[in-house]
């Protein structure tokens, strides 16, 4: 029978929307999953996560140890947890990037990057080479450490009142040696979080600056957007490296994503191609996002996104 | 101090793989390439050892023979000397970390700098599972380095912005893009390279037997999605959203 633990992606205080989401894969996998919160003074983010539909228990490993949940610590947490699991589930955040791949050499297991699809419970398909090849992949290790594009599953429903899981605090092992946390800047946004939000407006190189940003922010607040960006536009300093989406970046899949000044490049849309609807504005008619965009509109986007303001408050009223 | 680069040669990033009827990946007479990740651990090392903070670099590849052309490329942007593991065959994650772990027991490096993914099977796993291998520190997505004694200050980009570690050395670093731009190789270096040792060595010789953990079933190209509609204007463009994708 399978059983399954699932890293929870979290601030210690809230859960993170991908654990959800990447409980619903897991337990496509196995029936129940126990969902490991790591971390220091994570009991709150425990909570949220009791009320999961499917959580079968709560390992709460509460320790200066796991602060900032750093690889070396918390791969081995995992690694001792393994004995009692057949697979180990993370979202594919940079999180779950991090400490997965360690914790299965640990292991001396194979682990799958970015899994889309559960067909077998050791059958999985995933995306390679930009998302332009689909694998589908049997793992035979015995033991199965994923990571899961969260954008790819719908987040696991509420447990019924009185149904919560029990929560069990557990060893948190030894703090490394190796390494320490020095300090983080971590982007201030009061908007929805990029990769869980319902409609996303990402700029590219076209913006010009980081300045031009605010005819983006200023559309993204009437629409209740986030608002992301291309590599080119973090390169070039206009905003800063987590509104990357693409292949190296974060991958988002919302209703609607408006591309502003974006070429298309085979990188960037890795990274949202499975949106459910996509705009194009670019003054490029030639501009390969044309060939996926559902709406493209030729034009310059200075015109363009002062009009589309206007027009977007003409509807409010 | 003496920094190991795993370099690997993939698909050209400009190049759009296709997938063949018979359900393999086409590769032919498709432009191969340094992996970019790997250009900028390269680039790393080298800037490195111009700060005289490294004495010697050594590029490794693991894969075709063909393999030894990107180590060129990374002897012509500046490392020492190359280390050329002959396989044929499509290694996962975990088979090349245990060889780049036996390189590693001969050959005592302070530091191992890879790319943070590689661009064809985008796993972005080898850095993580060599660093356990060898119980060493890791500082994942590297946008900024800074060696001071034994410790290594290593800035990450990380989803919601930025974090920095401090690590002991020896460590493992793989790089983001950000961390820098590489350089061209300049003709005379491209010469000089041609006289830099590339060693030949193999999995077998360093008691590996690389086997396969996972199966591959099925390659398929992904989903297609269709063209949509060019609109005249930003009227019709929010019409349209409203009436036919209903979203506004
Ligand atoms: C290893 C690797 C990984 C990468 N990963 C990513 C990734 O994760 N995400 C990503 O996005 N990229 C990634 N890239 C980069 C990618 O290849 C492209 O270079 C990048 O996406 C281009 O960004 P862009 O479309 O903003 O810029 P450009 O390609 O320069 O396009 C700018 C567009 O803006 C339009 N434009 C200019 N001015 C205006 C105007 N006034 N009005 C309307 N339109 C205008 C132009 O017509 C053009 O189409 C990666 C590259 C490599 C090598
Ligand atoms: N065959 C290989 N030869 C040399 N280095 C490799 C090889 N495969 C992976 N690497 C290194 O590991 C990094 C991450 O690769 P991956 O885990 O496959 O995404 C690459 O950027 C390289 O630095």
């Amino acid at each position: 029978m399978a059983n399954l633990l699932l890293l929870a992606e979290h601030d210690g205080k809230t859960l993170s929307p991908a654990t959800a989401k990447a409980l619903t894969a897991a337990l496509q996998m196995g029936e129940a999953a126990d969902i490991l919160i790591a971390g220091q003074n994570c009991e709150a983010a425990a909570q949220e996560a009791a009320k999961l539909k499917g959580a079968r228990r709560i390992l709460l490993a509460d320790s200066a140890a796991l602060s900032h949940q750093l690889a070396e610590p918390l791969a081995a947490l995992i690694a001792r947890l393994a004995k009692d699991y057949s697979h180990i589930c993370a979202a594919a955040t940079t999180i779950g990037k991090n400490v997965l791949p360690r914790a299965a050499a640990l292991l001396d297991v194979a682990q799958l990057s970015d899994i889309v699809e559960v067909r077998e419970s050791d059958v999985f398909v995933h995306p390679t080479y930009a998302g332009n090849v689909m694998e589908t992949v049997r793992m035979k290790d015995e033991k199965k450490l994923l990571t899961i594009r969260a954008t790819a599953f719908a987040a696991a429903p509420a447990a019924e009142k009185g149904e919560e899981a029990p929560i069990e605090t557990i060893e948190a092992g030894e703090a490394s040696e190796l390494s320490s946390y020095v300090g983080e800047e971590l982007t201030q946004s009061d908007r929805p979080e990029l990769t869980a939000a319902r409609i996303v407006i990402s700029g590219g190189r076209g913006m010009q600056s980081g300045e031009n940003f605010h005819l983006l922010e200023t559309i993204a607040d009437k629409l209740g957007a986030a608002v992301g960006a291309s590599r080119a536009a973090v390169d070039s300093g206009f905003v800063p490296n987590d509104y990357q989406v693409g292949q190296t970046g974060k991958t988002v899949a919302p209703e609607l994503y408006i591309a502003v000044g974006i070429s298309g490049a085979i990188q960037h849309l890795a990274g949202m191609k499975d949106s459910k609807t996509i705009v194009a504005i670019n003054k490029d008619e030639e501009a390969p996002i044309f060939q996926i965009a559902d709406y493209g509109l030729v034009a310059d986007l200075f015109d363009a996104l002062p009009e589309l303001a206007q027009e977007l408050d003409k509807l409010e009223n | 101090m003496k920094i190991l680069v795993p370099i690997k040669r993939v698909v050209d990033y400009n190049v759009r793989v296709q997938v063949k009827p018979s359900g393999s990946v086409d590769l032919d007479n498709v432009k191969m390439s340094m992996n970019p990740f790997d250009e900028i651990a390269v680039e790393e090392a080298i800037r490195l050892k111009e700060q005289n903070k490294a004495k010697e670099i050594i590029a490794i590849s693991i894969g075709p023979a063909q393999a030894s052309e990107t180590i060129r490329t990374a002897l012509a942007m500046g490392a020492d000397k190359g280390i050329l593991v002959q396989s044929p065959e499509r290694l996962e994650p975990l088979n090349v970390a245990k060889i780049l772990k036996a390189i590693a027991d001969k050959e005592k490096p302070d530091l191992i700098i890879l790319g943070k993914q590689a661009i064809d099977d985008d796993c972005n796993q080898t850095g993580q599972m060599l660093a356990a291998l060898l119980n060493w520190p890791q500082g994942t997505f590297a946008s900024k380095l800074e060696l001071n004694g034994d410790s290594i200050t290593v800035t990450r980009e990380v989803d919601g912005g930025l974090q920095t570690l401090a690590l002991k050395r020896p460590a493992i670093i793989t790089t983001d893009l950000r961390l820098n731009e590489p350089r061209y190789a300049t003709l005379p270096n491209i010469m000089k390279a041609k006289k830099k040792p590339i060693e030949q060595t193999t999995p077998e010789s360093y008691g590996i037997n690389p086997a396969p953990r996972l199966e591959i079933l099925e390659t398929l190209p992904p989903k297609e999605r269709e063209g949509g509609v060019k609109v005249e204007s930003i009227k019709e463009l929010v019409e349209k959203l409203r009436s036919e994708a209903g979203i506004l």
